[in-house]
Order: structure tokens, then C-alpha cells, then sequence
């Protein structure tokens, strides 16, 4: 599978070793993109890395990508700059369950960059509010400096119905809002347990104690869904690379629900 | 009868579609002679295909262009046992008197190193080209019903998934497959277990059996599509007889009732049972993580992608090859692989293979060629591993 | 009267769930209601734990005081939890500053009186044990989560 080619058109940097990139795509297959899929974006003569959507499914024309700098090739997609061209292939992957949590409360939690793959999901809630029962966002991030979209959060915040609050692991005394795993914020958030959907990411052993603290409080195995992550690199079935257990991250994930996953998050090294 | 390549209908008609089931046929098969050996493998090259058989090299017998029937590994055969290969003469001059060697089809289906595409700067963007495609159609002959089997599964990987993989399809859709069903079984063998052999049903256009190499030498030909037909055709060959029938089918029960090696009934559900148990540390302390198994067993598939660039940045391309899920780096993201250990790795590739092969395309990946139990440097034998977590069950 | 007052909301709150129903009363002899304004120290660091508390209303922020540095909130509790554990420990004294972060309202359970009628009721020990020992083991979950520093640059 060949990359088609997007040219970047915006670049912002959102914490010291994260940027949003803004591409410009007319292929109506990439368009297409559901919440949560992710591209291989390619940085030309470098590589591929596979990235999650991060922007709005209903933008037409804007292809965004929140990236975050932690090796050779994410390195050389977070560099290039307005005008150059990156290599695009996808979507590929499964979806967020927005249309299956259509009528129940929605309870988002994020760890870290995990808010990044949720937004596409948490604009589509949004844009069909009336749709969805209770909305609780529940951020986790490592210092105030570490939380990813404040201003796009805060906004929310003010506007919308719906209850948002931020948790960092350690503080100074200038900030106000919760210090703490991010999990201490369930038992106080807004939903019913017998009729939820929850939908969460980040890293893995957050996603882990994030799903027992949900199952804690009642949350149905099968209504909570994560987006796991494996080495990806083509996407398409045939490498073999994203292997975890009996799935292909790359078909039968990233989201995918707890309850298949319950089982295999507790092998050692899978 | 002109070329076979490119017949259209051959580019618009999947393998299956191809095959004529040899059960259904009202012919019962032909005999053709070491001549017609030489004919066919001639009236292929004529034809235009690029003919890969086995041959004797650096003692071993591998999978090779050949130029003809003398090629053939004529009087040999193989040792096999865990950790070991041999070649040793026969006393006879049988064509396929071995059972298989390192070689696979997926050495040309599925090529160890495989470009993808190259793009040329053009301004601020890139021109790509895709990969350019063999010449000429691959024709296999004296391919075993395992590697048969082992080609299948690999057509679900490439061919059946939302993507279909066009490298693969390409070299596998011209491909003509003369199997050779197999005479004798390797003590490593254990294709019986996985319902892949020891006789080839399908999937080929013509299947040999050979019989008698020490006396009336001869081959017992089976179709198994219209292709094979036509090309038996330009063949001497006469009808077989019920005794050449009885022969083959001889032939065949003899080398079943030979394997001496088994896999265990229900291995998928045996082994996802057991992701945790002592076994896959006593395997790992053996286990050198060298991935020679991956390289010989003809269904791995996992690749790596390789990015190329000039200097001057003109020209990027990428590649694939082969991988081993043995390497360290195979699990690798941001922070550390996930399969860090051996233990994790040969896990990996066991239940894989055996087990979450299911689950991912369906049926078990595994053909029972013995390769992996041959070719290990320290002798691990996955039926054995598989056995000695079923009996701690038993226990 | 006061103190019937008292053990009723005692007996409400999240910590003393199921506490059997004689113990609220026993508890609210130790029991008094407190307030904290926006920026008010609940104790410091230091200073002898007199009291643990229920917090009934408003969010308090654990912290540590470190020289050339400001303070740093290592954790945020509110409606529902308790604050302090340390008066449970000997030599009964707070191992870092509590802040109210709003307005805080809150029962303040004396800590000596709580200690003195536990020596003599050992039931009531046992009852308040069976709630302190998994809200540590919470605590001490959530710190390791804290420090393991999951969103941090993957090494």
C-alpha cells in the first residue's frame, strides 16, 4: 500500500515534546476516518509511525495528528513544518463506540497523550449531545504542564453540559484543581454505573487500574473499552508486528473491549 | 499448444476456482515415466515459466531454479531428527526419494526481501512507482502436500484478510503447482496430526506419486485443474491401472502409518490455557532465540519494513523482509519491547502457531512439516513442549 | 442536642459506612464540627496530630514544603474522605501540610479521646482499623502509581 501524500499546513506545539499537526488530505478515504482509528504517517526517507486521530471527524478537509516525540521516526513527524509533505496510509482500526453508547452516560478518561485519541470521539459526543446521557471527562496528566488541550478542556467546561475534571500526579500550589491518580476522580463523577459506556486510554497499566476502578464501581466489563497499543507497521494484517494474543491490533483493535481483554492484560509479556 | 502465460482467464480466476477436485474427476489418474518427468519439466520452461525444484547444494536440498529432470535430487535422501539433517545416498535413483528441506514457497511467494515502492523528488512532492513484478510465472514442481497446506494458509494471510497483499498475490496467482506426495516420513514428521499429508487432496494442478524407483519406475499423476490436464496432455502418459492406483494409494498409508511424531488433539485450547505454566521457562533455557524455526517453517509470515533513502534525498523506496517474533526488537514500542524475556518469545511463537493462528485466520498455522524440530540447534520439539503441557495436566 | 447530632452525621459519612450504630455515639463524644476558610492550614507539618478529619464539604490539598521551592500537592481530597492518619501512628505527628483549597467543612475527631476509648473498647479499635487499613492501602496504590510517573518520557 502505497502513502498518499499530505502537506502539512499547521504546526503547534501543545507540551515540550508534543505538537499537532494539521494536514491537508482530499482523499475522501482518509476523510473518513471514525474516532479512534489511527494512520502510519509517514516522514519521507525516515518512516512510519502509527498515530491516532486526534481532530474532528465532521472538519472536512483537515487531517490532525497529535504527536509526540519519543524516537527517530516520531521525532521526524513532529519536525516537519507548514509546507512540507508527509505520507499518509489509512484509517486503519477499530472505532470508538459512539453510536453503541448512544443513549447511556459516557464517562471518558484519559492518561496523559491518551486524551489525544479520545478527542475525535469526545467532538462526535459532543456534536450530538442530545444523543448521550451524562458526560463526565476524567483527565489524568503528570503536572499542570503535562495536560494535554487545557484550553480546548477548559472551553468545554464552560460551555457544554458536562462535567470535566483534571487530576495531575504532583503540583506546585498554584493550581487548584485535583492532585492524584487519576482513578480518585470516579467515585465522585457523574454517571450511572448500570448504564455507561467508558471510554479510556493512555498507558497501559493506567488503563489497567483504570478499568478495575470502573468495574469497582459497577461498570459492566462489556461497556468499558480501551485503546491498546502494540508495535505497528504496516496495518494491514500482514506483518504480523502488532500481534497480542489471539488479536491483530491493527484489525481487531485499538479499542476494544475490556471484557476480551480482561483475561490477557494479566499475562506477563504478551 | 501455444504459451500458458499470461492466459487471461488465469489473471480474473482465483487458485480455487482452478482446481478440479481430484475426487470428483472421472479420471483415475495416469503414469508417466522418467521421460515424461523430462517432458513436463521442458514443456514448462517452454511455456515461459521459471522452474523452482529441489537440488542437491552446499548438503542440503533445497528449493532452486532448475533446468531440468536431471536437477532433480536423483538418488538421495535425507536424515532428519531434532537438531540434525543429513544427506545420504539411496541405493536406488528415485527423484523424490528425500522428504523436504529448509526451502519453502514462501522463499518465492513471499520473498525474504521484497520492495515495496520507490518514489523520485518531484518538486516538493514524490512520484511514486509500486514494485515492478517477476517476469515470469513460478512453476513448482515437487512440492509436498505440508508446503501445499503451508501455501494456503499463507493465501488466507495475503489474500483473505480486508487487505490483500498485491506482492503475493502477483507471484501466487500464476504460480503452477506440481505436488509430490511423499514416500516416506521424516522422524520429525508430523503432518498427519495436522490433517496436512502425507497425500496432497488439493491446491496443485497435477500430483505425483512415485512409485517403485528400485524396479518399474514410475510416476502417478493425479489433476487437480484444467491447466494440469492440459499440460499432461502434450505428455506421454498412459492410464493407469487399478494396481498402479493401489500402488499409489500404498504409498501414501504406508508413509502415514510411519509418523512417528504427534501433536496433541484440541493443542489451540490447551495452550491458551496455559500461558503461565513452568514449561515456557524450562523451554526458554534452552531456547538460543536464534528464530532459525521462523525461517524454516513455511508459514511464517511476520516482516520487517526497511526505509531507504539516497544521500541527496531524491529517491526514497521501502522494503520488506523476513522477521523473526525471536528478535528482541520485534515487540518493540516507545519505552522497551513487550517480549522482553525468551520465555515471552518462544510463548509467542508457540501459541501463535499452534494456537491464536485460529484465531487471527481461522484455522491452526501449523502443517507438521517437523522442519522447526530439524532445524533447531538445540533439538526443541513443539510437539514434545505441547506434550509435556498436556500431561502436567494429566498428572 | 449537640452530640446526637453529631453521631448522625457521623454515622452518614462514607468512612463510618456500616459502623455498627452504637459506635457513632461513642465516637461523637470525641467529635466536634470544624470549619476552614479558602487557604487555611487544617495542621502542618510537625505538629502533633490532634485530630483526623471527615470531610463534609470542599476539597483539601496534601502537601510538602521543600526549601527554595514551592509547596507541591502530592494529593487532593475531598467531600467524603478523611485527612490524617498519622494520630494512628506514634509519636502522633503530621508528616505534611493540609490546606483547604475552598471552603471546608468538616468533623474534627479528637485524637487522644478517639485513642483512649479505642484502649478500652477494643471493638471500636478493631471497627476503625477494618476502615483505616484499606484507605492506606489505597493511599499507597495510588503512590506507587504516582511515582512509577506513567505519563512521563518512556526511558
Amino acid at each position: 500500500m502505497v502513502p498518499s501524500l499530505a502537506r502539512v499546513t499547521t504546526r503547534h506545539q501543545e507540551l515540550g515534546d508534543t505538537w499537532t499537526l494539521e494536514l491537508e488530505a482530499d482523499d475522501p478515504d482518509l476523510l473518513a476516518f471514525k474516532p479512534g482509528q489511527f494512520n502510519m504517517l509517514y516522514a519521507p526517507g525516515v518512516g512510519e509511525a502509527a498515530i491516532s486521530v486526534s481532530g474532528d471527524p465532521s472538519d472536512a478537509g483537515r487531517l490532525i495528528h497529535t504527536i509526540r516525540d519519543v524516537g527517530k521516526t516520531s521525532h521526524a513527524l513532529a519536525s516537519l513544518e507548514p509546507g512540507m509533505t508527509a505520507g499518509v496510509r489509512g484509517p486503519f482500526g477499530t472505532a470508538w463506540p459512539v453510536e453503541a453508547a448512544e443513549g447511556t452516560d459516557v464517562v471518558v478518561v484519559s492518561g496523559g497523550l491518551g486524551l489525544a485519541p479520545l478527542r475525535p470521539a469526545i467532538y462526535h459526543i459532543l456534536a450530538h449531545r442530545e444523543r448521550y446521557g451524562r458526560v463526565a471527562i476524567l483527565a489524568g496528566a503528570r503536572g499542570v504542564k503535562g495536560i494535554l488541550f487545557p484550553n480546548q478542556l477548559a472551553a468545554w467546561r464552560r460551555h457544554l453540559d458536562l462535567q470535566i475534571e483534571i487530576s495531575v500526579d504532583h503540583a506546585d500550589t498554584s493550581w487548584r484543581g485535583h492532585v492524584g491518580v487519576v482513578t480518585n476522580l470516579i467515585p465522585s463523577a457523574d454517571f450511572d454505573p448500570a448504564d455507561t459506556t467508558a471510554l479510556v486510554c493512555g498507558p497501559e497499566i493506567m488503563m489497567r487500574f483504570t478499568a478495575n476502578a470502573l468495574l469497582d464501581s459497577g461498570v459492566a466489563e462489556n461497556t468499558i473499552h480501551l485503546s491498546m497499543e502494540r508495535h505497528m507497521k504496516c496495518g494491514l494484517g500482514h506483518c504480523g508486528r502488532c500481534q497480542y494474543g489471539p488479536y491483530l491490533i491493527c484489525r481487531d483493535g485499538p479499542v476494544m473491549s475490556y471484557d476480551r481483554l480482561s483475561r490477557l492484560l494479566t499475562v506477563k509479556d504478551l | 499448444m501455444g504459451t500458458l502465460y499470461p492466459p487471461r482467464y488465469l489473471l480474473t480466476h482465483s487458485l480455487r476456482s482452478r482446481t478440479i477436485s481430484t475426487t470428483k474427476s472421472h479420471d483415475r489418474g495416469s503414469i508417466i515415466g522418467i521421460d515424461g518427468l523430462q517432458a513436463l519439466i521442458r514443456r514448462l520452461r517452454h511455456d515461459g515459466f521459471r522452474t523452482i525444484g529441489p537440488t542437491v547444494r552446499d548438503g542440503a536440498i533445497l528449493y532452486e531454479d532448475i533446468e531440468s529432470a536431471d536437477d532433480l535430487p536423483i538418488g538421495w535422501t535425507d536424515e532428519q531428527e531434532a537438531g540434525r539433517y543429513r544427506l545420504r545416498r539411496r541405493d536406488d535413483q528415485a527423484r523424490f526419494g528425500y522428504v523436504v528441506g529448509p526451502h519453502a514457497l514462501k522463499r518465492f511467494l513471499h520473498p525474504p526481501k521484497q520492495p515495496l515502492w520507490q518514489a523520485v523528488k518531484d518538486g516538493d512532492d514524490y512520484a511514486f512507482e509500486a514494485a515492478t513484478v517477476p517476469e515470469r510465472p513460478f512453476a513448482f514442481i515437487g512440492v509436498r502436500p505440508c508446503d501445499i497446506r503451508a501455501m494456503t494458509i499463507q493465501d488466507r494471510v495475503f489474500e483473505e484478510g480486508a487487505y490483500a497483499d498485491t506482492h503475493y498475490q502477483v507471484r501466487r496467482t500464476g504460480a503452477f503447482i506440481i505436488a509430490v506426495n511423499c514416500a516416506e516420513a521424516a522422524p520429525t514428521c508430523f503432518c498427519t496430526s495436522m490433517g496436512s499429508g502425507p497425500k496432497a487432496e488439493s491446491a496443485f494442478d497435477l500430483a505425483l506419486t512415485e512409485l517403485d524407483p528400485a524396479a518399474d519406475h514410475r510416476f502417478f499423476v493425479e489433476i487437480g485443474s484444467e491447466l494440469g490436464s492440459d499440460l499432461l496432455a502434450t505428455l506421454p502418459h498412459r492410464k493407469a491401472t487399478q494396481a498402479d492406483v493401489d500402488a499409489a494409494s500404498a504409498v501414501s498409508a504406508r508413509t502415514a502409518a510411519s509418523m512417528t511424531r504427534h501433536m496433541p488433539d484440541d493443542v489451540q485450547n490447551l495452550l491458551m490455557r496455559n500461558l503461565d505454566h513452568p514449561r515456557w521457562d524450562n523451554v526458554a533455557e534452552r531456547c538460543l532465540t536464534c528464530g532459525n524455526c521462523t525461517m524454516v517453517c513455511p508459514t511464517c509470515f511476520c516482516t520487517e519494513v526497511d526505509e531507504d533513502m539516497t544521500f541527496d534525498g531524491e529517491v526514497i523506496g521501502r522494503s520488506r523482509q523476513w522477521t523473526s517474533c525471536f528478535g528482541i526488537d520485534f515487540s518493540y514500542i516507545h519505552g522497551g519491547s513487550i517480549r522482553h524475556s525468551a520465555r515471552s518469545r518462544y510463548r509467542q511463537w508457540m501459541t501463535h502457531k499452534l494456537a491464536t493462528w485460529h484465531d487471527q485466520f481461522g484455522e491452526s498455522g501449523c502443517v507438521g512439516c517437523g522442519r522447526c524440530i530439524t532445524w533447531c540447534p538445540v533439538g526443541i520439539d513443539i510437539t514434545d513442549e505441547a506434550k509435556a503441557i498436556q500431561d502436567s495436566e494429566t498428572a | 442536642m449537640q452530640q446526637q447530632g453529631l453521631g448522625d452525621i457521623i454515622a452518614a459519612h462514607r468512612f463510618f459506612k456500616d459502623l455498627d450504630p452504637s459506635f457513632p455515639e461513642l465516637v461523637s463524644g470525641c467529635a466536634k464540627n470544624v470549619r476552614f476558610g479558602v487557604g487555611d492550614y487544617l495542621f502542618h507539618e510537625g505538629d502533633g496530630a490532634a485530630a483526623f478529619y471527615l470531610i463534609r464539604h470542599g476539597r483539601v490539598s496534601l502537601e510538602i514544603k521543600a526549601p527554595g521551592r514551592q509547596s507541591m500537592q502530592f494529593m487532593t481530597v475531598g467531600e467524603g474522605d478523611i485527612v490524617g492518619i498519622s494520630w494512628l501512628v506514634p509519636p502522633y505527628c503530621w508528616s505534611y501540610d493540609a490546606k483547604a483549597l475552598e471552603l471546608v467543612r468538616a468533623i474534627a475527631l479528637d485524637a487522644t479521646c478517639l485513642r483512649d476509648k479505642c484502649e478500652t473498647d477494643n471493638h471500636l479499635g478493631y471497627e476503625l482499623m477494618k476502615r483505616f487499613v484499606p484507605e492506606l492501602a489505597l493511599r499507597l496504590h495510588c503512590t506507587r502509581l504516582q511515582l512509577l510517573d506513567l505519563y512521563g518520557k518512556p526511558t
